[in-house]
């Protein structure tokens, strides 16, 4: 028997989960996979884009909410945002997150596009074009997913003064076709290979350049191989996030695993939720599927976390409906009309497509009266928003985590 | 196996599995899971391999468990492995080696003979060039007697309720006595335990890609265990692995859904620490353990893993008081088996292990625990540190 059963390991879920345990609860966390942290850029969007370019979240999401007054950030106010994100800056604490919600970074991303984010690391944070004079964008050979003359003339194009290097460094000397987390393995552990970058990077860098790099500089030891560099450089350095696999996003997947596993929580991956026993207006276990059987995990409160459509918490019928696999909890949002744009950036109508939810984040059925009195939801199965056009969903997922903790722990003291 | 290979129209090339298979971070002959995999596979329509490099995949199956999409990676590369074998034939190394039944029942009347040939350089040299086992591969010694040799003349206590155990061939030829202590444990929590005559499970030859000859095996032991399951009776196992095999892989890459005794026997087999649990949840295990005052580091197997059961030795071993067990953060060990032992795969695999090395030695223990055999054997190699099945220590805290 746990206080509480997380279903997904992406960002709200593995949240919920080690703020539960970090608060002595006893958790489990019932994964399909290992969850999308790791295909995200490691930085932390709270809101991007409204439809215009977001300076100022603290500003923009008390306006967003008047407009849209279903948004999950109408549920989730400044205050919570802000602990939230206090939160998971010491629960990374060696990656040093900085920024807030008074003033967007603005990040090249790795097609060389201007990305406004609101916590970035502090292997990212030099990047930050609002402030940089002169950027170096400096690529590998060997890396496929990182072409650095096309980040600098796309940053060029924005008005920003960059130029491209090529380096030779190659931790499979002879290979074409490098991964970056090979790249990122050798740096951990091979100070030999340390030394080489430094060295051939110290050749191309002029005085009074930033140096932009993909962001493959190391795993495990990633703030002190990124600070290695930048002291034997003597220029600042920072990181781009490029196609997965993400280091930065395995680097903070690996970071809230590792911490829930030391405050006790328990991961079960490889396992599905496929339904629930409930009764009197309660859930009392989750039925997951395991290699041989479907077996009952009992719990106090359930948080849903398994995320939209893409990832499979909500999933798109063939006669275009759309449902919750696990609980056939209600879908709020479905369009009238035509469910998709044929052109792919457009607004589409599905996406809203989720979960409405009350002030604790229990889902709600069509008249707003609470389904299960002990289900929560967090992430990006909530109803009403669209991450990818907002860069909104790491902001959601965090504070929509924290917020069902909270909301449990109080029920359940 | 279809149905397997249907799940590769999930795959949205997200690279999960690509971050964290251990074995292309560790050697470029295997391009991943994901390239060998759902990618090869469309190539592979036309009934041919497009390369051999699926080859160096370990099956250790973290891809097919890390996927947030529910693709059946490792079991769509075991079945190219397969097809692979069947086009280019099985070397006699690998015919040999997946078949622990034969090789113990061989090298056990000669036990100490066979057994101080494995630490005679020349002869593991002659080994290595003759059939390709490398001649540093962490071979176990072969006991004097078998464990169904002990069980047979064990006086089993009467109890009401009964449990089968599947001892699985290491057990029966290597390590008799993890065999006898899962007994005691198993009768100590009330159970009188049943151990019929079994053989091999098939997975080391489904792993070598021997899909027919696997098949043979995995359809006699369900035949074997079958009777057991119809009349009401659990399968409790030592071997994650093995358990693995029976609960689901046979069944999903070796295509034999349609076997009603592999059904039963599937829905009835628990790894003997999650079948203990389930008896501590249930409330009828006994706790009167006595202290272990020590701290050790435990290796979630991948096979383990590949249960999705959550690690439950690690629930039991909590209960123990003045056991601290940590549990490591790695992701293999590298010999998946038979993989490490062989003579071009043997420096993989000690790279993929370097990390659990490196964390079993820092751990400064005199003991490491790990659910599954092979995966001690790899641990005790690269470290010089003992490593003992968690049911080890549950039978020294239970003070038997």
């Amino acid at each position: 028997m746990f206080d509480v059963v997380v279903v997904g390991g992406g960002l709200a879920g593995l949240s919920a989960a080690l703020r539960l345990a970090q608060q002595g609860r006893r958790v489990a966390v019932v994964a399909k996979g290992l969850g999308a942290t790791q295909l995200t850029g490691g930085t932390i969007d709270v809101l991007g884009y409204a439809p215009e370019r977001v300076d100022n979240p603290r500003r923009r999401i008390p306006e967003l909410v008047r407009e849209q007054p279903d948004h999950p950030y109408a549920r989730l106010d400044l205050d919570l945002v802000e602990r939230s994100l206090s939160w998971f800056r010491s629960a990374v604490e060696p990656l040093r997150y900085a920024g807030g919600l008074d003033e967007n970074v603005l990040l090249p991303s790795a097609a060389g596009a201007v990305r406004p984010t609101a916590l970035a690391p502090a292997s990212m944070s030099d990047g930050n074009l609002r402030r940089v004079p002169r950027l170096l964008i400096v690529g590998f050979r060997a890396l496929k997913d990182f072409y650095p003359a096309y980040v600098a003339d796309n940053l060029r194009h924005a008005g920003i003064e960059a130029r491209a290097s090529v380096l030779e460094a190659n931790p499979r000397s002879g290979e074409a076709d490098v991964s970056g987390l090979v790249y990122a393995a050798a740096l951990d552990a091979d100070a030999a290979f340390r030394r080489v970058l430094a060295d051939e990077l110290a050749a191309v860098v002029e005085p009074g350049e930033t140096v932009g790099l993909p962001a493959v500089l190391g795993v495990d030891e990633a703030p002190a191989v990124w600070r290695e560099l930048q002291e034997r450089l003597g220029a600042p350095v920072f990181e781009i996030p490029t196609l997965p696999p993400s280091v930065p996003g395995r680097r903070v997947h690996r970071l809230l695993a590792a911490a829930l596993r030391d405050a006790g929580g328990r991961m079960v991956v490889g396992a599905v939720a496929v339904g629930a026993e409930t009764g009197n207006g309660r859930a009392d276990a989750l039925v997951v599927q395991d290699a041989a059987r479907r077996r009952p995990y009992r719990a106090h409160s359930f948080v849903l976390a398994t995320g939209g459509v893409a990832s499979g918490g909500l999933e798109l019928e063939l006669d275009g409906t759309v449902r919750e696999p696990v609980l056939d909890l209600p879908v709020a949002g479905m369009p009238d009309g035509a469910p998709f744009s044929p052109r792919y950036l457009d607004p589409q109508a599905l996406a809203p497509v989720g979960l409405a939810v009350d002030e604790e984040l229990r889902p709600v059925d069509a008249d707003g009266r609470v389904v299960y009195e002990n289900v929560y939801a967090a992430g990006a199965m909530l109803a009403a928003a669209e991450p990818w056009r907002e860069k909104s969903g790491d902001g959601i997922s965090l504070a929509s985590g924290i917020r069902v903790t909270e909301a449990i722990v109080e029920r359940l003291s | 196996m279809t149905a397997v290979r249907a799940t590769l129209d999930h795959c949205v090339k997200c690279t999960i599995c690509e971050s964290h298979c251990p074995f292309s971070a560790a050697t470029s002959l295997f391009p991943g899971p994901k390239y060998a995999g759902p990618q090869s596979e469309r190539f592979r329509a036309a009934g041919r391999s497009p390369d051999v490099s699926v080859d160096y995949c370990s099956s250790c199956g973290i891809c097919t468990q890390v996927c947030p999409q529910g693709v059946k990676i490792a079991e769509i590369n075991s079945q190219a492995r397969a097809a692979l074998k069947q086009e280019h034939g099985i070397p006699l190394r690998d015919r040999l080696i997946a078949r622990p039944s034969v090789t113990g029942r061989l090298a056990m009347p000669l036990a100490p003979l066979a057994n101080l040939g494995l630490r005679v350089r020349p002869l593991r040299v002659a080994m290595e060039r003759s059939i390709g086992i490398h001649r540093d591969a962490p071979l176990p010694p072969v006991a004097r007697r078998t464990f169904q040799r002990w069980a047979r003349r064990h006086r089993a206590p009467a109890r009401e309720r009964a449990v089968v155990y599947f001892h699985g061939c290491s057990t029966n030829y290597y390590e008799p006595r993890t065999g006898e202590m899962a007994v005691a444990v198993l009768e100590r929590a009330g159970y009188r335990v049943l151990v019929p005559p079994q053989d091999c499970c098939g997975l080391p030859l489904q792993s070598n890609g021997a899909f027919p000859a696997a098949r043979r095996y995995a359809l006699r032991l369900a035949q074997a265990l079958a009777p057991y399951a119809r009349a009401g009776h659990d399968i409790v196992a030592t071997s994650t692995s093995c358990s693995l095999m029976l609960k689901r892989e046979a069944r999903e890459i070796l295509g034999l859904e349609e076997d009603d005794d592999l059904r039963v026997v599937s829905e009835r087999t628990y790894d003997i620490c999650e079948w203990l649990r389930d008896r501590f949840d249930e409330g009828t295990l006994p706790t009167d353990f006595s202290p272990l005052p020590m701290r050790v580091p435990y290796h979630a197997p991948c096979q383990q893993r590949g249960h999705a059961i959550g690690k439950p030795a690690l629930d039991l071993l909590a209960l123990v008081p003045g056991l601290e067990v940590v549990e490591l953060d790695t992701d293999c060990c590298g010999v998946a088996g038979t993989y490490g032992l062989k003579r071009e795969k043997y420096a993989i695999g000690m790279r993929v292990g370097e990390r659990l090395f490196r964390l079993v030695r820092e751990s400064g223990s005199e003991l490491a625990v790990c659910d599954s055999e092979t995966c001690r054997w790899q641990i005790t190699h690269g470290t010089g540190v003992r490593a003992v099945h968690p049911i080890d220590l549950l039978h020294r805290a239970y003070g038997l």
